[in-house]
């Protein structure tokens, strides 16, 4: 099995890392890096709490190959927020109470971040849309749909502020 | 919307209110630890399973030498090294096989490596030789002369003394009821309906898998850290399987990433444990694949019911006859506490003056099952609510109407002998009712689309054993903070917010003041019996509440004393003592953990205050192996009904759930938002049960262990609006009057689609899953256009 010396923005932060070729992001993330907010619950693509951003686009991190990871660009929960300031859409599950156990919430947000980002005013279906590749066992989806659609709202409040 | 017949009481700050739940910052930034998450450090091993392809045989021979002489591979066991039996209620299981597997996934091996690479690999070179033997598919089957004995030692295992199992045959458990004269009713009857529904098994799936990390010191103490909603009952049962004290067995359980009673008792977690045995001072983890969650964990058990049942010509019930076959699977331990708790709950909601029910477990070459939420309850109100509305239509009568007669009232003699307590199952199901529009039919989105409307009721109480306790702690910080301590699990359902709200209103501080303390760890967290049965809110928070209130206590002794003062004069109120008397005051800052200075430096008054409550029912008796029959079987039902509104695709048969209303009796909503929440995932995943759900077992292999083939709710699926509808009667012995609501939620939510399906379409779907394919053959033979 071969190394791959390998350099990755994480949250941010450029690091420099030896991966074997058959490790997957999400282990790379879990076990080497630290990063445990991502989750692992099938290793098969079909759960979605691994769902981390990278260059920008909602991926299952079970299914990449860190070796493919070489200068790419990854945003996973622990990055969501800054300065002890949460991102809206994770202010918005913690005010909608759209959190049980807690297991999918990482991928959760991190597909609803990614959809805000491509569509700030998504409709009903687009959120459920969006994320349909995350399983959550314990809320029955209402309340994180309802969350997602006022963080697009308080990140408009957000924006307009900011260009006032 | 909260119906409260106690609106008029006044409750302290902060029951009643919907604060935020404690864990919500630390879930939403990735901070919150799940037990695959804690770090071990480079000595951590990694453990894999050898386990039986087939459903039946005997063990002929195991060679372990190859997998033994692979580098990298620290340890390998099978069952000889362990003889001791593990069981909740009845110890039927061994840790590994010894003699005979009996279903496919029974581990007959383990290894322990560097990697879980290496550790797989060595599983392939384990040799083991079977003899194939009969097995048992079906548990009617399984209950006949002609069927294979799968456990030839059942007279032998120990078991508990409401469980009655029957050696010699499959029967791991045979519950009876025998209330009134059913045979002398059906003559009386003016109409008699008779069904049979065959419920499948299902996961419960949460979506964290098993994991367990077990490590051995060399003088034999042994630390557990675990996904669990059990870590107490985890340490007992493991204390036994290994003939050491449970004070030598510590159990760590952090936040639980679903549970739904799959982390319950002691499954998965003793394979790890046997193996860190032969590694000691090395932690050896186990996590199962998303693949062996399906068929290793305990399932949802199978159900064969058999329904008759009769009422009058005014709509009255008069008699029910059950007949129930569990499917056990190859291990019952637990499972025959379901059997039980359908017995004795088996008229469903209703007052029924005779009822004869027998209800079996029974041993099959089916993956083992066990408890899930709704334990039992589900799988028997899918044909039971079925069963009402069609009685309802042969005597030409509305089905809420039919169960407005019959549903069970406070003072009813209930199907064991008991007397019911007061409840509001009667508002539940005319808020449901009036919520849903009940006879109002709306149009369909499409023209080859039908509308509909049904309608169920639930009841569920914990099933537990009689003294099932609860304890905690109550701390103050030295600025007047507090920090409980509960040995109940935080898995999704919220009941370390629950905690948190009774010691502050106990205390009499504000919400926000209060932590909890994590994770649970038996070393360092007070007893809990088990985080099952929606019975936390009551039980232990009942514990929390007393401990609250021996904190209290002591605070108010100690500022009495330093302020001459009697304490019935003092209160404390927002975090402040004061009398009412002098209308002196004082902050808890600084004097509940230094005390309050005498006057004159002459010394002091007060300590640490710390406090200690807990709370176990004492009034639940035994009932008649025969009859059935005794004073209490259980503690409370909570009770509830479910309406809902489908459309049904007559070109696919496709169901669509477009809206749903759900009104459950809570006794009292401690956290009013966190009982709505409850209540709508509840009502999605039963959605998803009714829908979709199905273990498709085929010779005792699953044929659809992944998530492509076993489909959940997804968010497309969720329908666009639930309704939740919270009735507040009193439980005598909750805090504040509260029940639980956690299970319930799900159990009525099949049966009201079956009913919304007939009410749109003209078909009964029977058992469950009502899949697209079933609905449009069933309408493909009924004719329907």
């Amino acid at each position: 099995m071969s190394i791959h010396r390998i350099t990755l923005t994480v949250n941010g932060e450029v690091d420099q890392v030896d991966v074997a070729s058959n490790v997957t992001l999400l282990r790379l993330l879990r076990e080497k890096l630290a990063l445990t907010g991502t989750k692992n619950g099938c290793m098969a693509g079909e759960c979605g709490a691994c769902t981390v951003m990278l260059n920008g686009e909602p991926v299952n991190s079970c299914m990449v190959l860190a070796a493919e990871c070489d200068g790419a660009h990854v945003l996973t929960v622990e990055g969501l927020a800054h300065d002890g300031v949460l991102d809206p859409v994770q202010q918005a599950i913690v005010d909608h109470g759209a959190i049980q156990c807690g297991f999918c919430t990482p991928g959760i947000l991190i597909s609803a971040r990614a959809l805000l980002d491509r569509n700030p005013k998504p409709s009903d279906a687009e959120i459920r849309e969006a994320i349909v590749g995350n399983l959550c066992r314990c809320t029955g989806y209402l309340r994180i749909v309802d969350a997602i659609q006022d963080a697009a709202h308080r990140q408009e409040v957000l924006l307009q502020e900011a260009i006032i | 919307m909260v119906i409260s017949d106690a609106a008029a009481e006044k409750v302290p700050h902060p029951i009643g209110e919907s604060v935020r739940r404690v864990d919500a910052y630390e879930k939403v930034t990735g901070a919150a630890q799940f037990a695959d998450d804690l770090q071990f450090g480079p000595g951590l091993l990694f453990a894999r399973i050898k386990r039986s392809p087939i459903p039946h045989g005997r063990i002929l021979r195991i060679d372990t030498s190859k997998a033994r002489a692979l580098p990298g591979v620290k340890a390998v066991i099978t069952g000889k090294d362990f003889p001791g039996h593990i069981g909740l209620y009845l110890k039927d299981r061994y840790i590994f096989c010894r003699d005979k597997v009996r279903y496919v996934g029974d581990p007959v091996a383990g290894v322990a490596a560097i990697s879980e690479e290496i550790a797989e690999k060595a599983l392939d070179l384990i040799e083991v030789e079977y003899l194939p033997l009969p097995a048992v598919f079906d548990p009617e089957y399984g209950v006949t002369s002609e069927a294979p004995i799968l456990h030839p030692d059942l007279g032998d295992y120990s078991v508990v003394n409401f469980v009655f199992p029957k050696p010699g045959t499959n029967i791991s458990n045979h519950f009876k009821i025998r209330k009134g004269d059913v045979h002398a009713a059906w003559g009386s009857c003016a109409a008699v309906i008779e069904r049979t529904y065959h419920i499948p098994h299902i996961q419960h799936v949460p979506i964290e898998p098993h994991v367990a990390v077990a490590k051995m010191e060399e003088n034999g103490k042994l630390k557990v850290w675990a996904s669990s909603q059990s870590p107490f009952a985890q340490r007992s049962l493991i204390a036994s399987a290994l003939d050491i004290s449970p004070s030598d067995v510590e159990v760590v359980a952090p936040f639980v990433g679903g549970g739904f009673g799959c982390k319950a008792g002691l499954s998965m977690e003793a394979l790890a444990v046997a193996i860190a045995t032969r590694v000691k001072g090395r932690p050896v983890k186990l996590r199962l694949t998303r693949e062996e969650e399906f068929y290793t964990a305990f399932v949802r058990q199978g159900l064969v019911a058999h329904f008759k049942m009769g009422c009058d010509s005014e709509g009255r019930l008069l008699a029910m006859e059950n007949r129930f076959y569990w499917d056990g699977g190859a291990y019952t331990e637990y499972g025959v506490n379901i059997t039980r708790a359908s017995g004795y709950s088996s008229s469903g909601p209703y007052d029924v003056p005779n009822v004869r029910t027998d209800s079996y477990c029974v041993y099959t070459n089916h993956p083992v099952g066990g408890p899930m939420r709704g334990f039992g309850m589900p799988e028997m109100h899918a044909g039971l609510e079925q069963c009402i509305d069609e009685l309802a239509a042969q005597i030409g009568m509305d089905p809420v109407r039919f169960r407005k007669i019959n549903c069970v009232q406070g003072g009813d003699i209930l199907v064991t002998g008991m007397t019911m307590h007061p409840t509001g199952l009667s508002q539940c199901l005319e808020k449901a009712a009036e919520a849903i529009g009940w006879g109002y039919k709306d149009p369909p989105s499409a023209t080859n689309k039908r509308r509909g409307k049904g309608i169920a009721m639930m009841w569920k109480a914990p099933a537990m054993p009689p003294n099932a306790g609860s304890s905690a702690w109550v701390e103050l910080n030295e600025d007047g903070t507090v920090t409980v301590s509960v040995g109940g699990q935080e898995i999704g359902q919220g009941s370390f917010t629950v905690a948190a709200q009774m010691a502050a209103a106990a205390l009499g501080v504000p919400y926000d003041w209060v932590r909890v303390a994590g994770p649970v760890d038996t070393d360092h967290s007070p007893y809990e019996w088990q985080t099952v049965a929606s019975r936390l809110t009551w039980s232990m928070g009942n514990a929390v509440y007393n401990a609250g209130r021996d904190a209290r206590h002591q605070i108010l002794e100690m500022v009495a004393q330093a302020w001459g003062e009697k304490p019935e004069d003092l209160d404390i109120s927002n975090g402040m003592v004061i009398s009412y008397k002098t209308e002196e005051s004082q902050s808890l800052k600084n004097i509940v953990v230094y005390g309050i200075p005498k006057p004159n430096d002459q010394g002091w008054t007060g300590g640490p205050i710390v406090g200690r409550g807990n709370f176990m029912p004492t009034y639940v008796t035994g009932l008649d192996p025969e009859t059935g029959q005794g004073p209490r079987a259980v503690v409370h039902y909570t009770t509830g009904a479910q309406a809902v509104e489908v459309e049904v695709d007559l070109d696919t048969g496709k169901v669509e759930v477009l809206r749903g209303v759900a009104a459950f009796d809570v006794g009292k909503a401690i956290n009013p938002d966190m009982v709505k929440a409850q209540i709508e995932g509840g009502f999605v995943q039963g959605v998803s049960t009714a829908l979709f759900e199905e273990l498709k077992l085929k010779e005792g292999v699953l044929q659809n262990s992944s998530f492509v083939d076993y489909r959940i709710a997804t968010s497309a699926d969720a329908p666009q609006e639930v309704e939740a509808i919270i009735v507040e009667v009193a439980q005598d012995d909750g805090p504040f009057g509260a029940r639980g609501i956690g299970e319930h939620a799900l159990v009525p939510t099949t049966p009201a689609i079956a009913n919304a399906i007939f009410d749109a379409v003209g078909i009964r779907p029977g058992a469950p899953p009502f899949t697209s394919e079933k609905v449009y053959l069933a309408m493909r033979e009924a004719g329907v256009e």
